[in-house]
């Protein structure tokens, strides 16, 4: 017999089910003054630094129809690729930016929504940089533990083509899925961002 | 506060992403292996949310939705703490939690069961754990609810959680049961979790203890979210 290491098991992880909306995002169902907004609706103050984006997606089943109750959240740095949180220890992170963002689709055509700024590049373990990006997380019903992707961005060839994470991905073919292509969409630099669950065209998914 | 990266998730013990008796999973799951990711800065960060974040009604789903009385249903306390992995607390996690009312019945939409909603009740909550990661809540024992997956199947009475730790690698979302509960052994959503001992962890004892006499029962239900690696060693290996 050896010692016992002695370390509890995180708690198991359950479907976030068809009714997520009402506990994380009250004032979309319909559930008003309750909580006076919502968590992760707004992103931006006007006084955020950073070039203003948007980032549009819909969330795809395996048989290509857009899910209706996801939850997809999203954590990001700020224009100079600081995180706010107190484990940022490389400088101070944008008073004026949460990071934070949380979007529940809209209710008929499922399209998830974030008005943020363009994140600056983070530094990976040996201080190589990452590209810029977003780190997403997905829940709703039929979803039985929350999925953790990541948006990089089309416009960003050269850092997309060294990133260490990216460079490291076995199946080529599969690198587009966590790439948005940037456009312009009424005046503002948007990036189109569909998510697929299952199939042909999955969405390369990561155990962090 | 630690700040290394986070033990690795053991998949086993959380329920996989396929689980066929649980039919909108069949569609819903990546059939691909998942992609193996050192956490980064990105994963060990996460969101703040303090005491502003909250408002006085926030934990107390009897008074904060309620427009001319209370609502309906057995009044209960649940608490507990968040602890991480190494049973250290964890101190300002954010919780949030929703349920249906006490005939099982949800305040959406989408929602079609015959039962009726309840108007005092909401059935969205939040709160923040203390120090010693200690967090409680107060509201109505929600009631099972039947659901379209086999032609029979009935959720036992249950609690959704929320939790958002100190990484964006801790967040997790679980659900709450409550102890002596038939309908626990009987729910495809209960068992796509393939271990008895996890599923366990889920199910909250009646806390007879913390009850408050008169007026409402306790149920006790601890969280565990992932721990992390002291940074010493880390920055040691990562050299520069
Ligand atoms: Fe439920």
């Amino acid at each position: 017999m050896v010692q016992s290491l002695d370390r509890l098991k995180e708690s198991p992880s359950q479907t976030a089910g068809p009714y997520v909306h009402i506990g994380c995002t009250p004032n979309v169902c319909g559930i008003e003054g309750v909580f006076p907004r919502d968590l992760g609706a707004m992103m931006l103050q006007p006084e955020t630094r950073g070039e203003r984006i948007r980032i549009i997606g819909r969330v795809f089943d395996g048989v290509g129809i857009a899910l209706k109750d996801a939850l997809v959240e999203v954590w990001q740095a700020d224009a100079d690729g600081l995180y706010p949180s107190p484990q940022e220890t490389r400088g101070k992170a944008d008073p004026h930016f949460t990071g934070f963002g949380r979007s529940a689709g809209d209710m008929t055509s499922g399209e998830f929504t974030f008005d943020t700024i363009k994140p600056g590049a983070v530094p990976f373990k040996n201080s190589r940089p990452q590209a810029p990006h977003i780190t997403l997380w997905i829940v709703a019903r039929g979803i039985n533990i929350g999925l953790h992707t990541r948006l990089y961005f089309g416009d960003e060839e050269t850092a997309n083509a060294a990133d260490p994470i990216l460079s490291r991905i076995e199946h080529r073919s599969r690198v587009p899925t966590l790439i948005a292509p940037r456009a312009m969409e009424d005046g503002r630099p948007t990036y189109r961002h569909d998510i697929v669950l299952q199939g042909e065209k999955e969405t390369i998914f990561f155990d962090i | 506060m630690s700040a290394g990266s986070f033990y690795q998730r053991d998949r086993r013990w959380h329920p996989p992403a396929l689980s066929p008796a649980y039919k909108t999973s069949v569609t819903r799951s990546p059939q691909r292996a998942l992609v193996a990711l050192d956490n980064t800065l990105s994963e060990m960060t996460g969101p703040v949310f303090g005491q502003e974040t909250l408002g006085p009604l926030d934990d107390d789903m009897i008074r904060n939705f309620a427009k001319d009385g209370d609502p309906i249903g057995p009044r209960i306390i649940v608490h507990g703490r968040v602890l991480d992995e190494d049973a250290r607390p964890v101190p300002g996690a954010l919780i949030e939690v929703w349920q249906a009312n006490a005939g099982g019945r949800y305040r959406h939409k989408k929602e079609t069961y015959l039962a009726p909603l309840d108007p005092n009740f909401g059935g969205c909550g939040r709160t923040l754990s203390a120090e010693d990661g200690s967090y409680r809540f107060r509201t109505i024992m929600p009631g099972p609810y039947p659901w379209p997956n086999g032609p029979n199947d009935w959720r036992p009475a249950h609690i959704h959680f929320s939790i958002f730790g100190h990484g964006f690698a801790q967040r997790l979302i679980t659900q709450m049961y409550f102890e002596g509960d038939p309908l626990i052994w009987k729910c495809p959503i209960v068992s796509t979790i393939p271990d008895r001992a996890a599923i366990e962890r889920l199910i909250a004892p009646l806390d007879l203890a913390n009850t408050v006499p008169m007026d409402a029962r306790a149920y006790k239900f601890d969280i565990v979210l992932r721990g992390r690696r002291s940074t010493l060693f880390e920055n040691r290996m990562e050299g520069n």
